[in-house]
């Protein structure tokens, strides 16, 4: 049955998880889209490579460091920002090389035998090392077979997306989720989707115009702050799926298709979420029959949809005012 | 009651409710002086002009009003209310800003853009605020799809969801045309007459402000006149003395 690989465990844990951070990476990352901050998305994860290095350093879980590292820097750097009034390209570039910096220095003078999960794949092997003469020995015995490498077994792409620590925080390794990132990943989800609603409005208000939100009373510091916050906790999190490359894709690209399209915020924001789900989803089924990286193939597609709507608004197929519209 | 007002009695013995009071005001930006020892007062339906030649602090005296700019000297009270003790009292102002900056692609309809506001949740609200500025018929229309004229007008609907009993509005009708122009001005005639809002405009447009404001406060980073509007136009010195400055100001900033 050409589908049977669905009902793998890993990979029913990748589609989980990935709606999930489809969800609420593009609920976050439109607002951030609609701010002129696309890339900040693209910093904090960066920040998170260096937390999960500082992590692995100080030989705590490297998520959960790179959860606090990402979420301090940004804050921090938010506070540096308005008191020394650094614009926010800027302010975006600073944490995200800071981020990479840092982690690099760490993880060159670490020991990197601890793992993103609980996975024991990587410490029966004995290190990484090892797993990569396992993954040549496994590359051989398939060649002694006469088996194609197009013809990849589940255990091909775990050895695949295990590579490397390092890697898999720079490419993201979705198809090595254990149950407890899953649960992790969907209490987050609820969590963000939860505080969006609540403050959908001021929300709204403190994107459309800061000053205006800021006259009516809205505490737009508290506000900016917990958007940041969430920011940080969605592109770590999404990190797992696509990597620090790749994470300002999930905030942006369905977003810039969406208001293609939109007609309203609601209609906007639903349209995103719709594109990045079938994304995240396909991107994975696609991917794994294929044998490669899940999170080339979901920002392919999602790069797919823009450029076809891209095609249909520059054909006249779909009339709607927004990106394309000429200026008068 | 969340405020309180006080009163004075004026010479001629008729009871006005003073909504604002400026005492003493001075704001400095980096050692130089944008507005120097202002002191006046707006009473309950007032339809003031503020006008003043560019770098007179007009600007400058509104974002102290509203709480953006909290580095001044002196005492701003509104209601009664010391602005600087609580921010109560912005929820009774309404606020239209010199241009509204709307990014075009901004992907919210009007009905969206009114429904930020904090009372946006009683809807017969946003559509009798679309009706009392004209808007109602565009009310799904994305907000960057509007002219500057039309999105001025969406403001002040969006300002009054909230049922202000001040509105402030810093020369809203820059760049906007002439059709727009009197149109926006019939408006805020019409919420001032009927709906009893005080206004606080500041404006470059002196036969507008003639024609629609019954007091005027002269601005140049002090103050040297506030009073009935009939009087400040009736007087060729003080027009004189207020084109001469302005005029000064004009070559002094280019």
């Amino acid at each position: 049955m050409a589908f049977e690989f669905l009902l793998e465990q890993s990979v029913q844990y990748a589609l989980i998880s990935g709606i999930a951070i489809a969800l609420f990476c593009s609920s976050v990352g439109l607002f951030l889209v609609l701010r002129k901050f696309a890339l900040f998305g693209d910093a904090l994860a960066h920040t998170a490579f260096g937390g999960v290095a500082f992590g692995l350093f100080i030989g705590v879980y490297p998520l959960w460091a790179a959860y606090v590292i990402s979420i301090l820097g940004a804050l921090g750097l938010t506070k540096l920002r308005q008191r020394f009034d650094i614009s926010g390209d800027a302010a975006v570039a600073i944490l995200l090389t800071t981020g990479i910096a840092v982690g690099i220095i760490l993880f060159s003078i670490t020991d990197t035998d601890l793992h993103l999960g609980d996975d024991d794949h990587v410490e029966e092997m004995g290190g990484i090392e090892n797993v990569e003469e396992a993954h040549e020995e496994h590359e051989e015995v398939h060649e002694e077979n006469g088996e194609s490498h197009d013809e990849h077994t589940m255990d091909d792409f775990r050895d695949m997306t295990h590579a490397h620590d390092m890697e898999e925080f720079l490419f993201g390794s979705i198809l090595n989720i254990t149950p407890e990132n899953v649960i992790m990943i969907f209490v987050l989800c609820i969590a963000i989707l939860v505080i969006l609603k609540l403050i959908y409005k001021k929300l709204l208000y403190t994107t459309f115009s800061e000053e205006q939100a800021r006259v009516s009373g809205i505490p737009v510091e508290k506000i900016n702050y917990l958007l940041i916050g969430m920011s940080g906790v969605a592109a770590v999190t999404s990190m797992q799926l696509v990597g620090v490359l790749l994470v300002s894709a999930l905030f942006v690209i369905p977003n810039v298709s969406a208001m293609l399209y939109g007609r309203s915020f609601k209609q906007t924001i639903t349209l995103s979420v719709s594109f990045s789900l079938f994304s995240v989803v396909m991107g994975i089924i696609i991917a794994y029959p294929f044998g490669i990286e899940p999170s080339g193939c979901i920002v392919l597609l999602a790069i797919a949809i823009l450029m076809g709507s891209l095609v249909a608004k520059g054909t006249g197929m779909v009339k709607t005012a927004g990106i394309m519209k000429k200026r008068a | 009651m969340l405020l309180t007002f006080y009163r004075f009695i004026n010479n001629s013995g008729v009871d006005f409710v003073m909504i604002v009071d400026i005492e003493k005001l001075s704001v400095d930006y980096s050692g130089i002086k944008a507005i120097d020892n202002l002191s006046f007062g707006i009473d309950e339906g007032d339809f003031l002009g503020i006008i003043g030649p560019n770098g007179a602090g007009k600007s400058t005296l509104f974002r102290c009003m509203l709480g953006l700019h909290t580095q001044y000297d002196g005492t701003i009270k509104v209601f009664g209310n010391d602005i600087r003790d609580s921010r109560k009292y912005l929820s009774q102002i309404g606020y239209v800003p010199q241009k509204p900056v709307v990014d075009r692609n901004f992907p919210a309809t009007i009905r969206e853009v009114l429904s930020m506001s904090q009372n946006s949740s009683d809807s017969k609200k946003v559509e009798e605020a679309l009706q009392k500025v004209w808007m109602h018929e565009l009310a799904d229309r994305r907000i960057g799809d509007l002219s500057v004229g039309q999105q001025q007008r969406v403001f002040i609907a969006k300002a009054l969801v909230n049922s202000p009993k001040i509105l402030v509005l810093d020369e809203p009708v820059t760049g906007i045309d002439q059709y727009n122009k009197d149109l926006f001005f019939q408006i805020l005639g019409e919420l001032n007459t009927k709906e009893k809002i005080s206004i606080i405009w500041s404006s470059h447009d002196l036969d507008a402000v003639e024609r629609l404001a019954n007091k005027v406060a002269c601005l140049n980073r002090t103050l040297f006149f506030h009073g009935v509007s009939e009087e400040f136009f009736s007087d060729d010195e003080m027009l004189k003395k207020y084109s001469e400055t302005s005029m000064q100001m004009h070559m002094h900033h280019h």
